[in-house]
């Protein structure tokens, strides 16, 4: 019965799915590496520390009331200040970039796009090393303003948290930048022409014609930097100095140079609840999107 | 002519100038002959020289390559087989591991570089090279499904039910209709794996232990013990090996579409 397969996959109710095994391997995979991983660390973020740093597998809560402590609390709100603030420049310097690429000629789109995009898919090191060389005391960033003048000495740029953010908004600046690209891109010219021809002033034809029509790319670009700003770690490990430590720097800290496995387990949670919580809201937006859309 | 257009054209332009100004600079400078400062002292090739002498960079070098290719060669099987299993499965199953899969790649990458050194600890697995790689695949498996089952969903079923009819089984159909048409699909998702475990440095710096440094952990080592032209003369490499994949990635992906 050569057909049989193809009978049986048209009838989805029945279990008798062939080619559905060959997704196993790598489901065990992910199940074994990934998400068995996962749940270890969520479980020793509820043991104990031993003596000489093992763990004592005692429930507690003590981890996560650990993380309350002003120093603690300081580097989190340091951390989610710093990821807002690169999702605001991101946002201000993807959106004139967005929407000059999506209203270029068509076939220079892609060209432009693919322009954007490259830096992203080159070394992060070596990109973030770029911006040391730059921001050093005899970098050419002091030198520049030296030479113009505008400061006398050179300013103490590497190792600060201006650093820190200038590195970040390096880094992600392509992911605000597609999404904006996708959502422009959709955006009817003639909406723009007509608020215009109403005599809307510059800012209200961004913030009440561009800004509501375009929310998807938004909130997409906003989500999409917000994510792994918040996670970062090589950028303020390099970039920051002992006062810009991230959330990434104290997971690190914990675990390689304290060896407090279950805080840092604690803090890499809290951290993942963060993330959790961007990508709900995303969800939730494309979700409210699509039905505002099937509804017109 | 659009109102607002010149504005944001010169905005647009500066963007430009801030994305590949530090990538011009870098490459620059690892021609520049003086040593430590940032003057101009002439153009020289030996900071590249320099490399090629470099046995621990050499031998980090040989760790990344072997690395990438095992790790994207277990995640081609791994990932392929799981977009061709998903295919048959119903479609609320689908979206299960469909978003399951988006997790490894949403959830920070530190996060996941400590949970498997924790994992491996547990499990009393030497920390090591066999440890980089299974780590690597994990954060490959994600990114090959992801790309062969956009290739799969767009191949038309007609294609298929044809050689069916004609009476192909269905391994002669896999072989001979949908093998082909994934081509284009499989090379891209080769070359996106294998240019993201090259450049991988979080998940390695946690599942490496002492013995096994790889070419990205070997930069980070220099990066930290101080700025020097042979890091500028690396970096300018490594990034000449990047661009090489993305272009290639685009090429093979863009044929036979």
């Amino acid at each position: 019965m050569p057909d049989h397969d193809r009978a049986s996959s048209q009838a989805p109710g029945r279990s008798s799915c062939r080619s559905c095994w060959l997704a196993a391997p790598g489901l065990l995979w992910m199940g074994l590496f990934f998400l068995a991983p996962l749940g270890l660390v969520f479980a020793i973020s509820f043991a104990s520390r031993g003596t000489y740093g093992g763990i004592v597998w005692e429930f507690t809560a003590a981890n996560y009331l650990d993380l309350l402590h002003p120093l603690y609390g300081k580097i989190l709100g340091q951390s989610l200040w710093y990821a807002s603030l690169t999702t605001a420049i991101c946002f201000v310097l993807g959106f004139p970039l967005a929407y000059v690429i999506a209203r270029s000629p068509a076939r220079w789109q892609p060209v432009l796009l693919l322009l954007v995009m490259l830096p992203f898919w080159t070394n992060f090191l070596v990109r973030t090393y770029a911006w040391m060389i730059l921001l050093r005391q005899d970098g050419l960033a002091n030198r520049f303003l030296m030479g113009l003048g505008v400061v006398d000495a050179p300013l103490e740029l590497l190792y600060t948290p201006t650093a820190v953010v200038i590195g970040l908004v390096y880094s992600y600046l392509p992911f605000m930048v597609l999404p904006l690209y996708v959502a422009v891109e959709r955006l009817d010219p003639l909406l723009v022409e007509a608020a215009w021809d109403l005599y809307a002033s510059r800012w209200s034809v961004f913030t009440r014609v561009v800004v509501p029509l375009t929310m998807p790319g938004i909130v997409g670009g906003c989500v999409l930097v917000f994510i792994p700003s918040i996670g970062a770690f090589i950028t303020p490990d390099l970039l920051g100095g002992a006062r810009s430590m991230m959330i990434g720097n104290l997971i690190q800290h914990e675990y390689l140079v304290v060896r407090d496995w279950p805080l840092g387990s604690a803090v890499s949670f809290v951290l993942m609840a963060i993330v959790m919580a961007a990508v709900v809201l995303y969800y939730r937006h494309a979700d409210r999107t699509a039905e505002a859309l099937e509804g017109r | 002519m659009r109102r607002g257009w010149a504005g944001l054209s010169v905005v647009s332009i500066l963007v430009m100038v801030f994305l590949y100004g530090p990538i011009l600079v870098l490459v620059l400078y690892s021609f520049n002959a003086a040593h430590l400062s940032m003057a101009w002292r002439g153009t020289t090739l030996k900071w590249y020289a320099a490399l090629l002498h470099d046995d621990a960079l050499l031998a980090a070098t040989a760790n990344s390559l072997l690395i990438a290719l095992v790790s994207t060669f277990g995640a081609m099987c791994l990932g392929g087989l799981l977009a061709l299993g998903m295919e048959q499965m119903p479609h609320r199953r689908q979206r299960m591991i469909e978003g399951g899969l988006v997790l490894p790649l949403v959830i920070p990458e530190v996060m996941m570089g400590v949970a498997l050194m924790l994992f491996f600890v547990m499990l009393k697995l030497p920390l090591g090279i066999l440890t980089v790689m299974l780590g690597h695949i994990v954060f490959n498996v994600p990114l090959v499904t992801i790309m062969i089952r956009t290739r799969l969903r767009k191949l038309d079923p007609a294609l298929r039910e044809a050689a069916a009819d004609l009476g192909a089984d269905s391994w002669q159909v896999f072989r001979y209709v949908t093998l082909p048409l994934l081509r284009p699909a499989i090379w891209g998702a080769v070359l996106v794996a294998f240019t993201v475990s090259l450049d991988d440095f979080l998940v390695t710096f946690f599942t490496a232990g002492p013995g096994a440094t790889t070419l990205p952990l070997k930069v980070y080592s220099m990066i930290k013990s101080g700025v020097t032209p042979e890091i500028n003369a690396l970096s300018a490499l490594l990034l000449l090996i990047s661009m090489a994949c993305v272009a290639l990635s685009l090429h093979v992906q863009r044929r036979e579409v």
